[in-house]
């Protein structure tokens, strides 16, 4: 392959000024082009803030938030025993693990029909176990007794028929505690995703990546 | 309206920004109109925006299909207002993928810009299936030079079978590929004899020279040259990061809205009117084409606007569909559908995936591996010779794309990894997620189809209309066995790739090809529908897009295709518009269509 050699030392950054220079210098470029333009008809029209034409570069979210503030500080609790912090990254709650959560179960879309019901009825059922089990709410129980009862539904195919629905409930929690976290830069980080900076140059794989898998 | 154009240009994506910027670059005042909205790339395009920046984590939604940032404006795989119908009787529904927005879906395409070879343009002189094109490679060749120079595409010349090189100097470098590419190569070229090489891409690696191509390309027009330069300039090449699909706000990858439209609306040739839906062309009693309806979408008016010659490039369903539309006493079946073929011989790409985990990719020293956005390997067919030998009990062949590695991790990422780990929580989620991360692969097939009677579309005959009043489409589906025999062998394929790579599969790998093959339509690579050819009675258009019966009517989007290699069309979509207006050009110089 005849791509760029270079020593493989990490590839050089492009400078941000640098970046920000090419942008700008894209962006000012249709001055030259102001000829008779686009649209004798048109007005120039940017997004329209529709679902299928939205603002790209400063979205929102259109949909109402579901969750009572009592149920957003569960999963918060909830949200750091699946991802707690440790040296290398911090805690789901942290980078906001259980707003998407609210955002999520409050979507109008196919795909999140039901988890607004599943996730209402998993806490509810958590407190409940808490209550039955400890004699306590669940955010204030001991991380041993927090781990006991979530032992218990951590594994939908493991779990006691008794525990079924919990189970789900817990799983459904942490895929989309999982779709929060490693979404954002910190969790990025802490899988040692590297790239979305801008480079001046494309060098091959580090050779200390090549052996790795048995490459020369 | 003050009807002073000489070529009225129906759409603004590929084909029509193509035939629109040839056209103006050469003087003749056009007039493109466009059912999208305006779109400005440069302003408009989130480029490092993470998926935590979007609702849902940018996750696809029925409103965003291929995920929030992509640069789909009001479409995917329905548009609002604008339905279509699958006869029930079809083999799947088809899937319309459409783009509503200035450039259409050149905004949004994965770029793999690939050559159809030698054997490609002649399919029915090899086989006796399908048909033949009525010009050669070698007549094609100039065209693909050029339009590879002039929008940018990197790539390498491998000399390999019906997988032509690029005239010397005209291929920007590839960038060197990535490890899991690298294992996959080894494992294809060592053990299972499939040439892996690097993809081509509409992506520029470095800034293109912009003082030697608009005089190679343009000699002796000095407008052409003036306005070319100056787009040149103003791309940059790729900085390695953010994801084409996106689009790209410096410039450097192909998209119409940065790299045709703005040097044509330069040449102040070019008018573009956006939100125009076309309806119909109108013709006059001799059968000439003499303007376009189109609905102003922000009014609702229909409008109508006559210029010397019709170019339809709305994309090869919606051009049919347009023709079809266009019913009068002499086109009583629609414009030019004398041959009743109008609609017909629609192809898709026959496509279908599969995927799995590489453990020897466990634990990677953390490197970057964005590079440019799309795969930086690929794998062209190789089967040729079986083929012709008659080992193989599918004609055509297919060619493979992958993809893998440690890219910046999506919503669904790490979202299955409560079952993969058994159900781990906690430290342990985060050590497996540490694990696992940049160990997926997945493979997609991309195979030819041969065109048959049973895949088409038609005006609805239950006299359905979408919100602007005009009559709507309905398909019709059909596979053969070449194309379900060639599915299973790409099951099989990937399966003894993955294999091969010491990796698990995991998704289910069919022996049965019907079972796994793309919806119709899925893979985006609709063409057909007003084929070309040199006989009237069998086809549309000749091989330079003009319609057999309205002289002054072209087509000069993949409707026209004859045929739809596993090459991904784009490339020769543009290469085969630049053709069809060099002649326009020519014929006019000459005093056609006056
Ligand atoms: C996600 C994705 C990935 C792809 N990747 C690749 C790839 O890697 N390589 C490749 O070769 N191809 C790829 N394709 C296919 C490629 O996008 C198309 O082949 C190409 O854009 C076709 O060009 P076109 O000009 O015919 O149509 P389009 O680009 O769709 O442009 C047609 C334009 O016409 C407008 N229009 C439609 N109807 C009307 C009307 N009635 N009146 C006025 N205007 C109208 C549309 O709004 C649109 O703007 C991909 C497509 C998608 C969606
Ligand atoms: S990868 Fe390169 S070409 Fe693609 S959007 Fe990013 S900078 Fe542009």
């Amino acid at each position: 392959m005849s791509g760029p050699q270079k020593k493989p030392t990490g590839a050089p950054r492009l400078a941000r000024r640098r970046v920000l220079q090419l942008i700008a210098a894209a962006a000012t470029a249709p001055v030259f082009w102001s000829a008779p333009g686009i649209a004798t008809m048109g007005i120039k029209r940017g997004p329209a803030g529709t679902a299928t034409d939205p603002d790209l570069i400063n979205p929102n979210i259109p949909w109402e938030l579901q969750l009572t503030d009592a149920e957003r500080l569960l999963l918060e609790v909830l949200c750091d025993i699946i991802i707690p912090a440790d040296e290398k990254s911090p805690a789901a709650s942290a980078i906001g693990a259980h707003d998407f959560i609210d955002e999520w179960v409050s979507a109008p879309y196919d795909t999140m029909a039901g988890d607004l019901d599943r996730i209402r009825n998993g806490l509810a059922w958590l407190e409940a176990e808490s209550a039955r089990r400890f004699d306590g709410e669940f955010a204030q129980l001991e991380p041993a007794q927090q781990t006991a009862i979530c032992d218990d539904i951590c594994h939908p195919p493991a779990a006691k028929p008794e525990h079924a629905e919990a189970a789900w409930f817990f799983d459904r929690v942490r895929m989309l505690t999982a779709m929060a976290f490693y979404t954002t830069r910190e969790g990025m980080n802490d899988v040692g995703y590297v790239g979305n900076v801008p480079l001046d140059r494309w060098n091959p794989p580090p050779a200390a990546a090549l052996k790795h898998v048995g490459l020369k | 309206m003050k009807d002073d154009y000489d070529v009225i240009v129906v759409g603004s994506g590929a084909a029509g920004g193509m035939t629109a910027f040839i056209l103006a670059v050469h003087g003749v005042k056009v007039l493109m109109l466009e059912a999208g909205r305006d779109y400005d790339p440069v302003t408009e395009t989130p480029m490092f925006q993470l998926p935590s920046d979007a609702p849902l984590r940018g996750i696809s939604t029925p409103d965003k299909p291929f995920g929030f940032f992509d640069a789909t404006v009001d479409g995917g795989w329905t548009v609002p207002g604008e339905p279509y119908t699958t006869s029930d009787d079809a083999d799947d529904e088809f899937m319309w993928w459409r783009a509503r927005m200035l450039g259409g879906r050149t905004n949004h395409w994965g770029r793999i810009s690939l050559r159809m070879g030698p054997y490609d343009y002649k399919p029915y002189s090899r086989d006796g299936l399908g048909f033949d094109w009525p010009m050669t490679y070698e007549d094609m060749a100039p065209w693909y030079d050029k339009t590879e120079a002039l929008i940018g595409v990197f790539g390498s010349n491998d000399g390999l079978e019906n997988t032509p090189n690029s005239s010397p100097g005209v291929l920007q470098p590839p960038p060197a590929p990535r490890v899991h590419e690298l294992m996959a190569q080894k494992v294809c070229q060592d053990e299972l004899n499939i040439p892996t090489i690097a993809s081509h891409l509409a992506i520029l690696t470095e800034k293109q020279d912009y003082e030697k191509w608009p005089k190679e390309l343009f000699p002796g027009n000095p407008l052409a040259q003036k306005v070319l330069r100056q787009s040149m300039m103003e791309r940059a090449a790729c900085f390695w990061a953010t994801p084409c699909g996106r689009g790209c706000s410096i410039k450097a990858n192909f998209q119409s809205t940065t790299v045709l439209l703005p040097p044509a609306l330069a040449t102040g040739n070019l008018t573009i009117r956006t939100d125009a839906m076309v309806r119909e062309v109108t013709t006059d009693a001799t059968g000439k084409a003499t303007g376009v309806h189109y609905i102003d979408k922000r009014t609702r008016k229909d409008e109508h606007v006559s210029a010397k010659l019709v170019v339809l490039a709305a994309s090869a369903c919606e051009t049919a569909r347009i023709m079809l539309n266009s019913k009068s006493t002499l086109f009583p079946e629609g414009i030019g559908n004398g041959s009743g073929k109008v609609g017909k011989y629609l192809m898709d790409t026959v496509g279908t995936w599969v995927s799995g985990r590489i453990p020897a990719l466990e634990n990677m020293p953390p490197h970057n591996q964005d590079g440019a956005s799309g795969m930086h390997l690929y794998m062209p067919w190789w089967g040729y010779q079986q083929q012709e030998k008659g080992q193989l009990d599918f004609a055509r062949g297919y060619h493979i794309e992958f993809g893998g590695g440690r890219g910046m991790p999506s919503a669904w990422t790490f979202a299955g990894l409560g079952g993969q780990s058994g159900g781990a929580y906690g430290q342990r989620f985060k050590e497996e997620a540490r694990r696992h991360y940049g160990t997926g692969i997945g493979f997609g097939g991309r195979g030819e189809m041969i065109p048959n009677e049973d895949c088409y579309c038609e005006i609805d005959p239950s006299g359905a209309v979408d919100e602007y009043g005009i009559p709507t489409l309905k398909f019709h589906w059909k596979w053969s066995e070449h194309e379900t025999n060639q599915c299973r062998h790409m099951q099989h394929t990937f399966r003894d790739i993955i294999e091969g790579m010491g990796g698990e599969v995991h998704t289910e790998i069919h022996d049965d090809g019907a079972k796994a093959i793309a919806k119709p339509g899925e893979i985006i690579h609709e063409v057909g529908g007003a084929i070309m050819g040199d006989n009237p009675d069998r086809s549309v258009v000749n091989q330079y897009c003009q319609s057999h019966e309205v002289p002054n009517l072209f087509v000069t989007d993949g409707a026209c295709f004859v045929s739809n290699a596993d090459k991904n069309p784009t490339l020769s979509i543009m290469a085969i518009a630049w053709r069809a207006s060099d002649y326009i050009v020519e014929q006019m110089n000459q005093g056609a269509f006056t």
